[in-house]
């Protein structure tokens, strides 16, 4: 569809015209096995009409376009950088705003991934207010921790909130590690920084005073212990709030020992890492591991000016003018295989998924639709 | 020429600046003067040994800089009288050779001053004033646009010199003024249904998701975040109307 189309929520005609419109142009691309395959899907198609989810699309394009039939699927939320709610409400909106789309996922996902980065500024009330909203997801919440909830009091309330910030578990042949991937060596006792400041340092972004993120050597060495326990072809799935490889070095979107975590991956078969922090469409393959950014709720960050992986198809750039636009929230469905195929639930626009075979084949097939305004 | 092997003493001139600073932890060593018996001034020679008492002068009133350099001066022909072999070489004579400067461009420049313009044999436009700037201005002019560029950045950074109510400020969306492109203003917004530059744009953030009352166009906040995020910028081609 390259008709402009309106910004801000879609009324029912809108949507109505729009699916119309993209069955008519479908049929129209079709092969006579790709006829069969559709044919087959736009039953399963029919039957999803019935069901509420937040793009009726969506659920259609997660099962259909897939060669095989995901085993199952788990949601995420992240990057809601929460303050509290008398100062700011526009963040607390888009949180319940991504809390509602879980929880109308029909199937439901066997779990939601908060990914990091609950609270602005690592304040108890933040965190407590996002405990409180994260406990009205009907599905089990896996949490990770991102830097703004570490650094005011070195993870502290967090912990006493949600628990140790590495953890793994399995769930349905796959191994699943929480990494806590946003450690940074010291650069506020010497600077005679309080916690407020140390904090307030690492919530910004293009602060150059801050150390690199790194999983460290501790984190490292769990992490080695814990795998040592899983047959190398168990797929695995690693949760990282930074993006375990070296994007950009003056935001950190970058792990500082990034190279030594691949290397501990590297045995495995099938490996896909889910990070949040970098709040954007992102993807990318080195070796055997497949990364995924994830979107957040509470804005979108620009493409850095370099470093961005090849692999990459850039979302649209945000109109400044929709407050949730270029957020948003997302599902992985995960294959038998343990392939996972990413699906960015973009408010107020077209879902896009990133399927692994996508990057399994170095960009050449199951290639994602390209931006119409990439990053100036 | 090394001047510290040679055998003959040399006398440097403030040579008590180059001790080293540690000593100044403990009490510095200090030259013994002799009283004198009427009262009146002594002054001693940076070699410990050499003194003169200033006859009819007390110690501690009020001497002319005539008198001054007579003391000096008598000093130091009682010093040249013990030392006949003494060369005195003046402090400056040690300096390092200062580092050649780059010759950046022969001839007159917009930074040639109108006499050098004259002197010069180049066949240039000269007897103007306007221009005649040196290297040393444009360092103080850079010093001036940085103070403004690294104001722009504060406020840019800081919520509340935004004057925002939410605690956001524009870093929070545009990490080193990125995707702020002001190369593209003035350009027709569709969203504002008119022509606007890019202060418009910066004023819509701080009354949008900063939630802020908008600048007035000559307040120094938004001078100043104009002057950082064009120096974001810097070297990117103008396209007004640019989408």
């Amino acid at each position: 569809m390259d008709q402009p189309k309106r910004r801000g929520p879609k009324s029912i005609e809108t949507r109505h015209y729009q699916e119309r419109e993209a069955f008519f142009d479908s049929l129209k691309r079709l092969d006579r096995r790709n006829f069969m395959k559709l044919a087959t899907l736009s039953a399963g198609a029919a039957a999803a009409r019935g069901l509420t989810t937040p793009v009726s699309y969506q659920l259609v394009n997660l099962v259909t376009g897939a060669n095989e039939k995901p085993a199952f699927s788990f949601a995420y939320i992240s990057d809601t950088h929460l303050y509290e709610k008398k100062l700011n409400d526009r963040f607390v909106r888009a949180i319940l705003r991504a809390v509602d789309d879980v929880n109308r996922l029909d199937p439901q996902p066997d779990f939601v991934l908060f990914g990091g980065d609950l609270a602005q500024l690592g304040k108890k009330e933040e965190l407590k207010l996002g405990q409180q909203i994260l406990k009205t997801i009907k599905a089990p919440v896996r949490m990770m921790v991102g830097e703004h909830d570490w650094f005011l009091d070195m993870g502290q309330y967090w912990r006493e909130l949600f628990g140790p910030e590495q953890y793994s578990f399995d769930h349905k042949g796959v191994h699943f590690v929480t990494l806590m991937s946003v450690q940074e060596k010291d650069f506020w006792t010497a600077r005679g920084m309080t916690s407020e400041e140390r904090m307030q340092t690492v919530a910004g972004l293009d602060n150059g005073v801050q150390s690199r993120f790194e999983v460290g050597e501790a984190g490292r060495k769990w992490l080695a212990a814990d795998l040592a326990k899983v047959d190398k072809k168990t797929p695995l799935v690693v949760f990282s709030h930074s993006p375990l490889y070296k994007y950009y070095r003056p935001w950190n979107f970058w792990t500082d020992d990034a190279d030594q975590v691949q290397a501990l991956l590297r045995p495995f078969q099938k490996v896909t890492v889910i990070h949040g922090h970098t709040h954007q469409m992102l993807s990318n393959q080195i070796g055997n591991i497949q990364f995924h950014g994830l979107l957040s709720t509470a804005w979108p960050w620009p493409y850095a000016p370099e470093g961005l992986p090849a692999l990459t198809v850039q979302m649209n750039r945000a109109d400044p003018f929709s407050a949730f636009d270029g957020c948003g929230d997302g599902r992985m469905a995960v294959m038998a295989a343990g392939a996972v195929d990413k699906l960015y639930n973009l408010w107020d626009r077209d879902p896009v998924t990133i399927r692994s075979s996508y990057l399994t084949s170095g960009g050449k097939s199951d290639v994602p639709p390209a931006p119409r305004l990439p990053t100036y | 020429m090394k001047p510290w092997m040679t055998t003959t003493p040399v006398w440097v001139l403030g040579l008590g600046l180059l001790l080293p600073r540690v000593l100044q932890a403990d009490e510095l060593p200090k030259h013994q003067v002799p009283a004198s018996q009427d009262g009146d001034l002594v002054v001693g020679m940076c070699d410990g040994e050499t003194f003169l008492e200033v006859e009819g002068v007390k110690d501690g009133s009020a001497i002319s800089r005539q008198q001054g350099q007579q003391i000096s001066d008598a000093l130091m022909k009682e010093w040249k009288k013990k030392n006949p072999e003494a060369r005195w070489e003046a402090a400056v004579a040690q300096a390092p050779t200062p580092p050649k400067q780059p010759v950046v461009q022969q001839g007159p420049t917009a930074g040639s001053s109108p006499d050098q313009v004259a002197k010069s044999k180049a066949n240039v436009q000269s007897g103007h004033t306007y221009g005649a700037f040196s290297a040393r201005d444009e360092k103080l002019w850079k010093a001036s646009l940085d103070a403004m560029v690294t104001e722009g950045h504060a406020v840019f950074h800081d919520a509340a010199k935004l004057g925002g109510t939410v605690a956001i400020s524009c870093d929070m969306c545009h990490p080193d003024a990125s995707n702020t492109h002001p190369e593209t203003y003035p350009k027709f917004q569709v969203q504002l249904g008119r022509v606007a530059m890019l202060r418009d744009m910066i004023n819509w953030c701080i009354e949008n998701p900063v939630r802020g009352k908008p600048l007035a166009e000559e307040d120094p906040r938004m001078k100043a975040m104009e002057a950082y995020i064009h120096a974001q910028r810097a070297g990117k081609a103008l396209e007004p109307g640019k989408h």
